[in-house]
């Protein structure tokens, strides 16, 4: 298995690895998306969609910790290609001219999945803890009350506004670069990949926007 | 003559590989628009030998944007503010009187700076050998046309073959990698028969230099298609992932 490592550990096969997790992350938002607009059905419907998820719970955690694991990739895959990469240029230019050369989503992945991760650990610890860990809400299936509660803050609802135009950098590069590490890029295909990613990334960031938004104006932190 | 400029350079200096370099400033006055920019520090150079001071070195060659020796990052652009050219392709006429231009050599960990302006390109010649050629033949020679190309396959390689080798696309790139570079030479061999015995085998040991050589990974910034003065198309570098990933599948080459 020797050279299955090496491989990936080659250049390229860091790159896959990035492809391919993040293809996986593309995949996973879109379920995401699906399983937050219950939440425009009301509490009711929310309550029961999560409480019927609460009874297939250890698939749930099989599927948490698959997605877990693409995460961990996805971030120490990046993490090591950044410091690498850093290293491959020891003096910088005095003058940078990458705004004339490349768009600006291709050149801040790094600072933009900073950014997201920290949201990640801040979403994670107000909403997936507060569902999973025994708060007050959740034992009575009040899932619902959970978000409205939250996103009464402004503060908070802004961070997620804030996080998700980065989101929308992040992915708007990924869609299209993944196909490119694949070497799915040909004349006929390539442009049109290009216009699914702006399409995917707009839909993800207006529909996972449109939650804090609509909690925050028309609920406002009264449960 | 009156339209003659005169500019500030700040040029990169370093005595040589081990030195610590940094930016001298220099003036240069009276130049044409229609000089190209290497003519304009060949003005500068003559002028500093008749005042005694050491010329500011840089590499060029045929200085008609064929050879890939010159490589200035001129204003942070590798070749210059222009689009498919080389640095020696350059003129002064793209420049205003008064304007301030930055000079800096090739900044890459695999393309040490030697002197000033020049860098070590000795790597590009290390991925070459590593696999960048098809082995020759033996026995008597082929009759021509024996092999049928097709118009498309010839053009997608010789379009990777224009590839000069200057490394505009390590300097332009943020992680100083190599891809477009390697996969230009991997690519117009990939899609002719004469390439196909090697295929496998010679991404997969091209790759592995560039990546022991210490060139970054690629992130797809496309920054060196947009550079590079050939205009190679990032088209390479997906064929180049394509067929390394087939040649891990396919290949029973354990060792790489």
């Amino acid at each position: 298995m020797g050279w299955f490592f090496r491989a990936l550990n080659s250049s390229i096969g860091k790159k896959f690895v990035m492809a391919i997790t993040g293809v996986c992350l593309l995949l996973f938002l879109i379920i995401h998306l699906v399983n937050n607009l219950t939440l425009f059905g009301g509490p009711e419907l929310f309550n029961n969609v999560v409480k019927n998820l609460e009874t297939i719970k250890p698939l749930v955690r099989v599927i948490e910790v698959i997605l877990a694991l693409i995460f961990v990739f996805h971030i120490t895959n990046a993490i090591r290609l950044w410091i690498e990469n850093k290293k491959a240029r020891p003096v910088n230019y005095k003058i940078n001219g990458s705004s004339k050369n490349s768009d600006i989503f291709s050149r801040t992945m790094f600072v933009s999945g900073s950014i997201i991760f920290i949201f990640l650990v801040i979403h994670l610890r107000t909403l997936w803890v507060a569902f999973n860990f025994g708060h007050p809400k959740a034992v009575t299936h009040e899932y619902f009350d959970i978000l409205v509660e939250a996103f009464s803050s402004p503060i908070y609802t802004g961070l997620y506004l804030v996080a998700l135009i980065l989101l929308g950098y992040h992915l708007y590069h990924g869609f299209q670069s993944a196909f490119q590490t694949f070497g799915w890029n040909n004349k006929k295909f390539f442009p049109l990949i290009k216009k699914l990613g702006l399409i995917y990334t707009v839909i993800m960031i207006i529909g996972f926007a449109s939650i804090p938004i609509y909690f925050f104006f028309f609920y406002g932190g009264n449960v | 003559m009156s339209g003659n400029m005169n500019l500030t350079l700040k040029i990169w200096r370093q005595k040589n590989a081990n030195a610590v370099g940094g930016f001298e400033t220099f003036n240069v006055k009276n130049i044409s628009l229609d000089s190209s920019f290497l003519e304009m520090l060949d003005i500068l150079n003559e002028e500093l030998e008749l005042k005694g001071v050491e010329p500011v070195a840089f590499e060029h060659d045929c200085r008609e944007g064929i050879c890939g020796a010159c490589s200035l990052v001129i204003n942070g652009r590798p070749h210059g503010p222009l689009d498919k050219i080389t640095t020696c392709q350059l003129h002064m006429r793209h420049f205003k009187d008064g304007d301030i231009i930055w000079i800096e050599p090739w900044r890459a960990k695999a393309f040490p700076v030697i002197k000033d302006l020049i860098v070590d390109r000795t790597s590009f010649d290390k991925i070459i050998q590593a696999g960048g050629f098809v082995s020759v033949d033996t026995g008597g020679v082929p009759d021509a046309n024996a092999i049928l190309i097709s118009k498309e396959s010839i053009e997608t390689a010789t379009d990777a073959a224009a590839c000069i080798g200057c490394g505009a696309c390590v300097a332009a790139c943020k992680n100083a990698s190599a891809m477009l570079f390697v996969s230009a030479k991997v690519s117009q061999f990939a899609v002719l028969p004469q390439g196909q015995p090697e295929r496998y085998l010679r991404v997969e040991a091209m790759v592995k230099r560039m990546d022991e050589l210490g060139f970054g990974s690629c992130t797809n910034t496309y920054a060196c298609e947009a550079e590079c003065p050939k205009g190679i198309s990032i088209r390479n570098i997906a064929r180049m992932n394509r067929d390394y990933f087939m040649s891990k599948i396919k290949s029973e080459n354990v060792e790489m």
